[in-house]
């Protein structure tokens, strides 16, 4: 098995008086698609926060790359490689594509090439490069989001529900485009609720619940066992959309 | 028909959207046309106009630190006023100073004096900003009922610094030789200086919009106003973006309060007290966070009060926070409302 990029143990998160995360253990292995599952609510978007500093774990360890990253501020994690494609986008609306993507390059100028690669997988960027992004429909906000977390090269990517409410050619697009990316030696950690796509692209998955992992293994396994599925969350229902 | 290739999709903006950033821009024209209506002759007209313009863009250049400010970190200082002050003491003592320059007949040497006492007065006011900020503000991010309570005593501390440096009394100065006196255009009389509070007003205008729109910390300051987390995940430290903005909008107050002490030609201790009235009115027309609405927030404000203190000297006052009022009733959350991701 490939080494492990990014370790969360035993982690506690609180919002205010919620106590959200009551003890996380994941690995991720470096250069897969590991999918997080789970229902809603069972804390996968605050298990992407915490790992970007978004919130500050109470308790536990985060390693990344074998330094500890738990009680650094975002912008320092975000240095070290990490992206974030948050649940809700986080588009800035007043600013153009193009200067959406350019504060995306946070190390210097855009590196054209790359932007290029980024133009054919999601061709719409191009397209609409002076458009004010706010006038950008829900899949092609989502198409930035992941355009400007992978502008400059990244280790990690956290991908939060990039399918959310996209009409079936898109999330094909989506999903071709996260394969594409794969391929470049960038590790994925996906919180997905497709579980069609999310099979089809993880390697590895782990599924929450409460605030807990239940269970983690090999994608493959899970894909292939209904009854193990269907114990999970009842996901063999989705799959069969 | 042979013509069936497929178009390009144009993107149209819709009118409603068009009229809503389009509307703001023609209130001024508009007041600016009541106002000769109601006043009937031309140059007293004329006279109020550039008075008001003027007063507008001194507000304008005293409000704008505070709106992005707002908009950025969702940080309500009342101590803004104390920069306005502290700039016009730092900027009369530097006049006082170089009473040589400013008696001279020559221009080149009153607009000099002027000079360095603006650049005094903004360094010291922007390091004062950066005292405030880390020692006042940021011990209460995301806490408003005690950002208010925090920064109005900020406030009462720096007048009180005021009356230790400077003494109890107010300050007098005359304006330099070359900023005295008026240009007759037919009948209307207009102060010099105004011409030149409007021209510096208008010229910081178009260099912060060209800051915000084209520069990368403008783009920063306008993505981080939308959404602070995201512009920290991106790996900027927004903190120290904040840090920048506050002690530049700080720094604009003290340029503000040299200004208007020259407009006045007095100043007080108080005077940032009394003035931050009509800056939060303009401010909160303009829409938290908007510095476009803010620059037409503070001509509204400015031209009002000239034209209803020409008018009906009683209800001046009134007059403006009556603006308010309306504009809020128009648009609750001011002229340009600001985009927010929370
Ligand atoms: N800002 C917040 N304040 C209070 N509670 C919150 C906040 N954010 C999340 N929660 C709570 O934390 C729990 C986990 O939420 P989270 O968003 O992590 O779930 P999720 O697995 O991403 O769900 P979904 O699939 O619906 O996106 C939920 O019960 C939610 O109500
Ligand atoms: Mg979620």
């Amino acid at each position: 098995m490939a080494e492990v990029l990014l370790t969360l143990s035993g982690i506690h998160t609180h919002i205010g008086p919620y106590h959200i995360l009551q003890g996380v253990d994941l690995k991720v292995p470096e250069g897969g698609v590991t999918v997080l599952l789970g229902r809603n609510g069972a804390g996968k978007t605050t298990t992407l926060r915490t790992i970007m500093g978004l919130w500050t774990a109470s308790k536990g360890d985060i390693r990344f790359d074998d330094h500890l990253i738990t009680r650094l501020a975002t912008p320092e994690i975000s240095r070290r490689g990490i992206a974030l494609v948050p649940e809700d986008m986080g588009i800035f609306t007043d600013l153009t594509v193009a200067e959406n993507m350019i504060l995306a390059a946070a190390s210097g100028p855009v590196d054209v090439k790359r932007l290029e690669w980024i133009k054919e997988l999601f061709p719409p960027i191009g397209t609409f490069w002076n458009s004010s992004a706010g006038t950008l429909s829900g899949g092609q906000k989502q198409m930035l989001s992941v355009a400007r977390a992978i502008i400059e090269p990244r280790r990690l990517i956290l991908i939060d529900e990039p399918t959310k409410g996209l009409a079936p050619a898109i999330i094909k697009g989506m999903t071709d485009a996260l394969r594409e990316l794969k391929e470049t030696d960038t590790t994925i950690l996906l919180v997905e609720q497709n579980f069609a796509m999310a099979s089809g692209i993880g390697d590895t998955v782990a599924v929450m619940d409460d605030g807990r992992i239940i269970h983690s293994g090999s994608m493959k396994e899970l894909a292939e066992d209904a009854t193990l599925q269907e114990k999970l969350m009842g996901l063999s229902l989705e799959a069969h959309q | 028909m042979s013509n069936t290739a497929v178009k390009p999709r144009i993107e149209k903006i819709p009118l409603k959207e068009k009229l809503f950033h389009k509307l703001p821009m023609f209130l001024v024209p508009v007041l600016a046309l009541a106002g000769l209506a109601a006043i009937g002759n031309p140059s007293s007209w004329l006279t109020l106009t550039v008075a008001g313009l003027a007063m507008g863009m001194m507000i304008f250049i005293m409000a704008s630190g505070l709106t992005v400010v707002f908009g950025l970190m969702d940080v309500i200082n009342f101590g803004h006023g104390a920069f306005v002050a502290v700039g016009a003491f730092v900027g009369f003592t530097v006049l006082a100073w170089l009473a040589g320059w400013t008696a001279s007949p020559s221009v080149m040497l009153n607009l000099a004096a002027v000079l360095i006492a603006i650049l005094a007065a903004m360094l010291i006011t922007g390091l004062l900003g950066l005292a405030f900020e880390r020692v006042i503000v940021m011990p209460v991010y995301g806490e408003h009922l005690k950002q208010i309570l925090v920064t109005m005593g900020g406030l009462i501390v720096a007048q009180q610094m005021i009356y230790v440096v400077w003494g109890p009394d107010e300050l007098h100065i005359s304006r330099p030789q070359a900023l005295q006196g008026s240009f007759v255009i037919g009948e209307a009389a207009i102060e010099k200086y105004r011409l030149v509070a409007v021209a510096i007003g208008l010229a910081l205008f178009l260099a912060m919009r060209h800051i915000l729109k084209k520069t990368r910390i403008g783009l920063l300051v306008r993505a981080g106003v939308e959404n602070g987390e995201m512009v920290e995940a991106l790996g900027y430290r927004i903190r120290r973006l904040f840090l920048i903005v506050f002690m530049t909008g700080s720094a604009l107050a003290g340029l503000g309060g040299v200004m208007w002490g020259l407009y006045q030609e007095t100043i007080t201790a108080h005077m940032g007290s009394e003035i931050m009235v009509l800056v939060f009115i303009v401010v909160i027309i303009g829409g938290l966070g908007s510095v476009e609405g803010c620059f037409i927030g503070a001509m509204l404000v400015g031209l009002l009060a000239n034209y209803t203190a020409f008018l009906a000297p009683k209800v001046a006052l009134i007059s403006t926070i009556a603006l308010m009022v309306v504009i809020l009733m128009w648009r609750p959350q001011g002229l340009y409302p600001v985009v927010k991701a929370k």
